[in-house]
């Protein structure tokens, strides 16, 4: 068994970046979907915090995987329908920005739990006295709140960051390019398929341990303010 | 949606007239990658918590290694990859066992659960309290005897809250067996999909299945977790009130 890549290292890379690209957007969608489905979860209107909890456990309930075929599949049917109805060409969704939407709306739910807890978790005078001395409740959110729950939530966040990374791993299944299929169409290319499987094993290792390292660092910068006895 | 229902139910649930299918096969999946796991993290365990580091060095960089890559890609080198090495192709008892997707679902299942569990317990036998320890070994227990007395079921039943997540987890993970042909649940709704073009309801049915089971597992280890560990419990009077003590 050789070690060389027989020029599928091109292909691979551009996989990789695919990967890369499915999973960070896909986190900004889902770190925006939590905050909001948190503030519904724990807002005073019932209808919107039954809605979030709805939400939150028909999505955890069931297989990542499985939604992902569901939703992608049967939006695109959905849409066909429409477009039949209307006399219109077809519209096909872009397999990228559909698993982008697709994995965005699956970990905004378990987003939605980390930041939940985390709100909880800071102090009600915080908020209180920022509104008292005036500030509006979005200003007040983005400099009291939510620079103090960032700390309680990062653990939460690095967790499910790691799940996401792992997540997105399954995106060739909806026809994306991305490096697991890349390292499928070089495997059967060569009939290495354990070598090149192996490599994009290795990449997903760094990703994630590279990731690790960088959100250890971000859980130490958010709690500077914290005062820590030591021995 | 009835048409779809009254013609698929039983390969959803346990059989398609030929093969087990469906709920059956990922319950079979579930619970043979689960018990297999349980049984050989407990001793990788151990062995992560010892402080020789012939020991818990392999079993930390098994766990990291395995952790830190998808179950799929996993999936995929054992399932694609190993039909590919000579040694495993050319050994007939290898090669028959690894032809099978099953065969090679459940070898992927088990390491990869196994490397979960592990960390999970690891976790919980490093927090046992030293008290316990030194107690035991002040009466004079040997170290077999003080982990199959103390150590294990103390940490066993700490462990008890993540290892219900990780089995939880690995209900959802089943869901990759699809593409190594195992006929489990998410299967049956791709066929299902492919027969009939009700997408939307094939795949419905198939989350509505796994949703119910989520929640049948969460029952179960609620009740295991009040068993278990009810001296942990909070004392709430207020829900349990305690029983009047009856004169004598």
């Amino acid at each position: 068994m050789t070690l060389s890549l027989d020029g599928y290292s091109q292909l691979i890379l551009a996989g990789t970046w695919v990967t890369l690209k499915v999973s960070f957007l896909s986190l900004v969608v889902s770190f925006f979907i939590g905050l909001a489905g948190a503030m519904a979860k724990l807002s005073s209107n019932p209808m919107l915090a039954w809605a979030a909890s709805l939400y939150t456990t028909l999505i955890r309930g069931i297989p990542a995987l499985v939604l992902m075929l569901l939703l992608y599949f049967s939006v695109q049917m959905g849409l066909n329908r429409v477009t039949e109805n209307f006399g219109m060409q077809q519209i096909d969704i872009e397999p990228v920005s559909a698993a982008i939407m697709v994995l965005g709306f699956i970990y905004g739910a378990y987003f939605t739990e980390t930041f939940r807890g985390a709100y909880l978790a800071v102090p009600r005078g915080q908020m209180e006295a920022a509104m008292a001395i005036g500030m509006p409740w979005f200003r007040a959110f983005r400099r009291i709140q939510f620079p103090q729950m960032m700390r309680f939530a990062l653990p939460g966040v690095t967790n499910n960051w790691l799940v996401l990374v792992k997540t997105a791993g399954l995106v060739s299944l909806l026809g994306v390019n991305d490096m697991v299929k890349a390292a499928r169409q070089a495997g059967n290319a060569t009939m290495r398929q354990f070598f090149f499987y192996g490599v994009v094993a290795v990449l997903f290792l760094a990703i994630t341990s590279l990731s690790q390292v960088l959100l250890n660092y971000l859980e130490r910068r958010f709690a500077v303010g914290v005062r820590e006895a030591r021995l | 949606m009835i048409d779809l229902i009254q013609t698929y139910w039983k390969s959803y649930l346990w059989t398609d007239g030929f093969n087990t299918t469906g709920l059956a096969m990922t319950m079979w999946l579930l619970i043979l990658s689960c018990a297999m796991g349980f049984v050989l993290s407990i001793p990788m365990a151990i062995a992560r918590t010892s402080r020789n580091p012939w020991l818990w060095r392999p079993v930390w960089l098994f766990t990291y290694i395995f952790r830190g890559t998808p179950l799929f890609v996993q999936l995929l080198m054992v399932y694609s990859g190993f039909a590919g090495i000579h040694f495993i192709r050319h050994s007939p008892l290898l090669w028959s066992f690894f032809r099978a997707g099953f065969n090679c679902v459940i070898v992927t299942f088990v390491v990869n659960t196994c490397a979960y569990t592990t960390e999970i317990f690891a976790g919980a036998i490093k927090a046992t309290p030293f008290g316990e320890i030194e107690a035991g070994q002040a009466i004079g227990m040997s170290k077999a005897t003080l982990y199959r007395r103390v150590i294990l079921p103390s940490s066993l039943r700490r462990a008890l809250p993540a290892y219900s997540n990780e089995v939880i987890f690995m209900l959802h993970s089943t869901s990759v067996a699809f593409t190594a042909t195992v006929p489990d649940l998410l299967k049956v709704a791709v066929d299902v999909n492919a027969a009939t073009f009700m997408t939307f309801q094939a795949y419905g049915i198939a989350a509505v299945i796994y949703l119910g089971v989520a929640f049948l597992l969460v029952g179960l280890f609620r009740q295991a977790e009040r068993r278990w560990l009810a001296y942990l419990q909070p004392q709430n009077l207020q829900a349990n009130p305690r029983p009047k003590e009856q004169p004598c």
